[in-house]
């Protein structure tokens, strides 16, 4: 027999607070994994996502892989019935998955370059030539030629303990 | 001469600077004066980043407000991934005094301005259709070529639409109004207004994933006749570009808005910076 696991209402709970406060409206319909454009390509169901998040399975859904399969292209937050905010949902549940650890490597290096850099892609010698080619400023007129503004995106970084939160989480 | 902050972003300026240049031009083709915002850094990405942590996505975003701010100016992007950013942390500092006050001790501790919660964040596509109008694209239009486009909304542009209300998010038009007054007929096809498969980080963690969701909407949009893909956000038109590469098939070449606007209003080829499409553009 299949043994039934114990709901956990703290951990739903720690969802609402992290933005997931509509997580309870739900009510299991599924209009959502009939819109999902993933999960036409993939095993990932929002609604089974939703139900796990709703009755606390933490570990079913912080280390899971199908969490970062949504795309938060908000189809299924437009047509859900219930008014479930489920790309704010999403959001929460990856907020608190990157805080115990869970980051895959191809993400980590993009919150680095942007916390390095201001920018999520880099600037190559090709850019800069094109962009003269282009009648535009070599370098773009953004943190990229102005040191003191990425100082300061810097230091939010520092502040919101992100540069500590890509590193290594926990 | 309505005047705007114009938001860079990064695929734009870094990837397909064709963009931006198009963008510089058409808007003062049409009377909208942009100003650069300076300093200005990643909005951060609305999927990716907002994912890792929230209220360093809004103080950022928060940061790129205040430049605005300074300037005296409202918002304007090209991009639905800036878009979505700016005006959701827009929308949520100017209407939750208690949120604002959160960022903005951050960003005191961090030596930037306090965001007093006045800016406005528009969309490209949303102040020509509002702002400028139809018509008066309508008149700037030399060549259209009667091609078939299958137009490309994206997700970010529309939705969420219960703060956004901008258009119909299931059946949208003020897109398609656009481009037909460039003289390009917009084909109905299946599923439109699907994901590109690129956002939420989707593109960078699991790239598989994302082409499948492309290859489908690109099968979608070929079965309908389509002869060019037209975007208004340069990651899905990232996606749709290096896509089809990736796919060694469909061979549908894809224009942001701003680029057909240009080739539309007779501007110099050169300048539309066609040459970095990774599928070939022969229009």
């Amino acid at each position: 027999m299949a043994e039934a696991k114990e709901p956990n209402p703290e951990f739903t709970r720690k969802v609402v607070e992290a933005g997931g406060k509509t997580v309870n409206l739900c009510f299991q319909c599924g209009t959502c994994t009939g819109s999902c454009p993933s999960g036409r390509q993939t095993a990932f169901r929002v609604r089974k996502l939703v139900r796990r998040a709703q009755l606390g399975f933490e570990e079913d859904v912080l280390p899971s892989d199908d969490l970062w399969l949504c795309t938060t292209c908000f189809t299924c937050y437009e047509r859900c019935p219930r008014g479930v905010e489920i790309v704010d949902v999403i959001m929460a549940l990856r907020n608190m998955a990157v805080r115990k650890g869970y980051m895959a490597e191809p993400h980590r290096k993009v919150a680095e370059l942007i916390s390095k850099t201001g920018h999520l892609v880099s600037l190559r010698d090709e850019d800069k030539a094109l962009r003269g080619r282009l009648g535009l400023q070599n370098t773009p007129p953004t943190v990229f030629s102005d040191p003191k503004a990425l100082e300061q995106v810097k230091k939010i970084g520092e502040i919101c303990g992100f540069d500590k939160l890509i590193a290594g989480g926990k | 001469m309505a005047k705007y902050g114009f938001f860079l972003g990064c695929i734009m300026p870094l990837r397909y600077p064709g963009i931006e240049s198009s963008t510089r031009e058409v808007m003062e083709a049409l009377g909208v004066e942009l100003v650069d915002m300076q300093g200005a850094s990643c909005c951060p990405a609305p999927g990716v980043m907002r994912s890792f942590d929230q209220t360093y996505w809004m103080s950022v975003a928060a940061r790129n407000l205040v430049i605005a701010q300074k300037m005296g100016v409202d918002v304007l992007t090209i991009c639905n991934g800036c878009f979505d950013t700016l005006f959701e942390v827009a929308h949520k500092l100017n209407h939750d005094p208690e949120m604002r006050k959160k960022v903005n001790k951050i960003l005191k501790e961090a030596g930037v301005d306090e965001y007093q919660g006045n800016v406005n964040v528009r969309h490209f596509v949303e102040l020509l259709y509002k702002d400028v109008g139809v018509e008066a694209v309508r008149a700037k239009a030399k060549s259209g070529k009667g091609m078939k486009a299958a137009v490309h909304y994206g997700c970010h542009f529309l939705k969420p639409s219960n703060i956004k209300k901008i258009d119909d998010a299931e059946r949208p038009h003020i897109f398609d109004d656009i481009v037909e007054a460039a003289g390009v007929t917009s084909v109905p096809f299946k599923d439109k207004g699907t994901c590109c498969g690129a956002g939420g980080g989707v593109r960078a963690r699991t790239p598989d994933v994302a082409l499948k969701m492309t290859k489908e909407n690109l099968t979608n949009m070929k079965a309908a006749g389509a002869e060019v893909i037209v975007d208004c956000c340069p990651f899905c038109h990232l996606q749709y570009d290096a896509g089809q590469a990736q796919l060694k098939e469909f061979g549908i070449p894809v224009l942001h808005l701003s680029q057909l606007l240009g080739m539309a209003f007779g501007l110099d080829k050169a300048k539309l910076g066609l040459e970095v499409h990774q599928t070939k553009v022969n229009l």
